[in-house]
């Protein structure tokens, strides 16, 4: 497109039917102990 | 909904639903805050003619359709009725946050818990307790093979065998209940030697070191029980640890307060010292205390994430570029919606159990008894507060409704929620003015260094935002934590 850029992200509508398996990191137990940063964790399938 | 903001000479869209990044010039940038305010596309035209070509306007105009038709631009919010589903589902422990010492050799000033006093009640976890902890999460995690368990404090170190004693404890039962510990362990550093360090490099997923920048305010901060600053003794330790964990799996952590309203110059000083992982968070205290952050403070913090953001893409662009934990979205490979939806998981799959054995729904509840859930030997004993804490989400709270950031934070901590409005099912609002300026800043950087080399391509579908010259198809996965890909040996925020 010439007037618009995407970057490329995780189509949430699709990880509604692939996502919820609870395995992944729980955003407390990382460097984060008071700001429930929850978009910058790394969903498990992905690493 | 559609989320349109400027930054470091960037338009930036961000379609909230979907979760699509945009980065647009100045006539789509103006196109599209027009039909954001619900415009036509005459009354767009019109309103544009004398600052732009109408055959230019109509073609962005175009380009806007095609993406909406692609579900990237003002698409729906479908997940609702997807979350009363997922809070039904039947409770999982996960992840424990070990009190494992009710103690601490520092008299932080801004501790929560009593500057390491524990208002009279210091105590240290005992091996029994630890193990019963442990029996439990293995007991009470269902299907869920990682289980995460913290040692925190106080400071753990101070009860150092006990932590190695539940480390092979743990390690003992994987194989029989098809279980795999992850341990994390937070120090001070003050204890921190050689053998720790070992100990830590073989088992521990993840160690955070606490500092706070700068030596002066650190050692204002966080100093010994004598008044004396601690930078001196922990730092040289602490950049040891870091190298020998090859800069990764690690973060320096710290917490900036009223009195470093600059703290953008204490990230840039543990940067300059050579860690490149790095988290600091603002301090989260009641109005009463004088280092609490301030409503008047937000546009000072907001203005010193700008510099940092600024800082670092310059940094990364040097080729010396470090993680700023807060700036660190994973657009590609990020959490899927239900994990966006339903937070924490504080107070169901995630407790913290104090050197006693109680159960509490996260460490910043640590002490407050009403909020007790159970403990090691009886289990859940307040299952209504499980319940009540299961059902907080994003739909949940108000004030989340018309927030671009809901994904992101996901409603926010329900332990500030409580600390300033007495409910976990509210927000605070001063933590989601500054959470919403990181999440504008680390998209903005995600577009800065995807446009770093003048000759970016994007593709909209994929898995990655195609670096033009440099793709190669090559397999970018090792990035994942942190330093330059192995695979195109450039730095990981930018492959």
């Amino acid at each position: 497109m010439k007037h618009i850029k995407t970057l490329s992200t995780r189509n949430l509508q699709q990880s509604v039917k692939e996502g919820g398996c609870g395995e992944c990191q729980t955003s407390c137990q990382s460097a984060c102990k008071t700001s429930c940063t929850v978009g910058n964790q790394t969903c498990e399938h992905a690493k | 909904m559609v989320y349109l903001y400027k930054n470091n000479g960037y338009n930036m869209c961000l379609d909230v639903n979907s979760g699509s990044v945009h980065v647009l010039d100045d006539i789509s940038y103006d196109v599209l805050s027009l039909m954001n305010g619900g415009k036509k596309d005459e009354e767009i035209t019109e309103a544009l003619k004398e600052k732009y070509d109408a055959a230019e306007v109509s073609e962005t105009i175009g380009e806007i359709r095609a993406l909406k038709a692609e579900g990237a631009l003002f698409s729906e919010d479908p997940y609702r009725p997807y979350i009363d589903h997922y809070s039904a589902r039947p409770t999982v422990v996960k992840a424990l946050c070990l009190q494992i010492a009710h103690d601490c050799n520092l008299a932080c000033r801004y501790c929560f818990a009593d500057e390491g006093e524990y208002h009279g009640k210091r105590g240290l976890m005992s091996y029994e307790v630890g193990k019963k902890a442990l029996d439990f999460v293995i007991k009470n995690s269902g299907s869920r093979r990682n289980l995460e368990v913290d040692f925190f404090g106080g400071e753990p170190t101070m009860n150092w065998q006990v932590v190695k004693d539940l480390v092979a404890y743990g390690r003992s039962q994987e194989k029989e209940h098809n279980k795999r510990f992850r341990f994390t362990l937070t120090t001070n550093g003050v204890l921190l030697n050689d053998e720790i360090m070992d100990f830590c490099d073989k088992e521990m997923e993840l160690v955070v070191m606490s500092v706070d920048g700068r030596k002066e305010v650190h050692d204002h901060m966080r100093p010994f029980r004598n008044g004396k600053g601690s930078f001196g003794l922990v730092i040289p330790k602490f950049q040891k640890w870091a190298e020998r964990r090859h800069q990764d799996r690690y973060y320096v952590r710290g917490t900036y307060t009223h009195y470093n309203l600059d703290f953008a110059k204490d990230v840039l000083a543990m940067a300059d010292l050579g860690f490149k992982q790095i988290s600091i968070e603002p301090v989260v205290a009641p109005p009463t205390e004088d280092y609490a952050i301030r409503e008047e403070d937000v546009p000072v913090l907001c203005e010193q994430y700008d510099i940092l953001a600024k800082e670092v893409i310059k940094r990364a662009k040097e080729g010396r570029g470090f993680n700023f934990y807060h700036f660190m979205i994973d657009l590609s490979g990020g959490p899927c919606v239900y994990k966006r939806l339903s937070g924490c998981g504080a107070g169901g799959e995630y407790l913290a159990v104090s050197p006693w054995g109680d159960f509490y729904p996260c460490h910043q509840f640590d002490g407050n008894e009403e909020f007790i859930i159970g403990n090691v030997d009886e289990g859940v004993t307040r299952p209504d507060l499980v319940e009540a804490f299961k059902k907080i989400n994003v739909y949940s709270r108000e004030e989340c409704t018309n927030c671009f950031a809901r994904f992101y934070c996901s409603g926010g901590c329900a332990a500030n929620s409580w600390n300033f409005t007495h409910s976990i099912n509210s927000t605070y609002r001063i933590g989601c003015e500054l959470q919403r300026k990181r999440i504008e800043c680390a998209l903005m950087i995600k577009a800065a260094l995807a446009d770093s080399d003048g000759d970016t391509r994007m593709k909209i579908d994929g898995d990655r935002a195609i670096n033009g010259e440099k793709d190669k198809g090559v397999d970018h996965s090792s990035y994942a934590s942190a330093g330059d890909c192995e695979a195109c040996e450039i730095p990981a925020e930018r492959c």
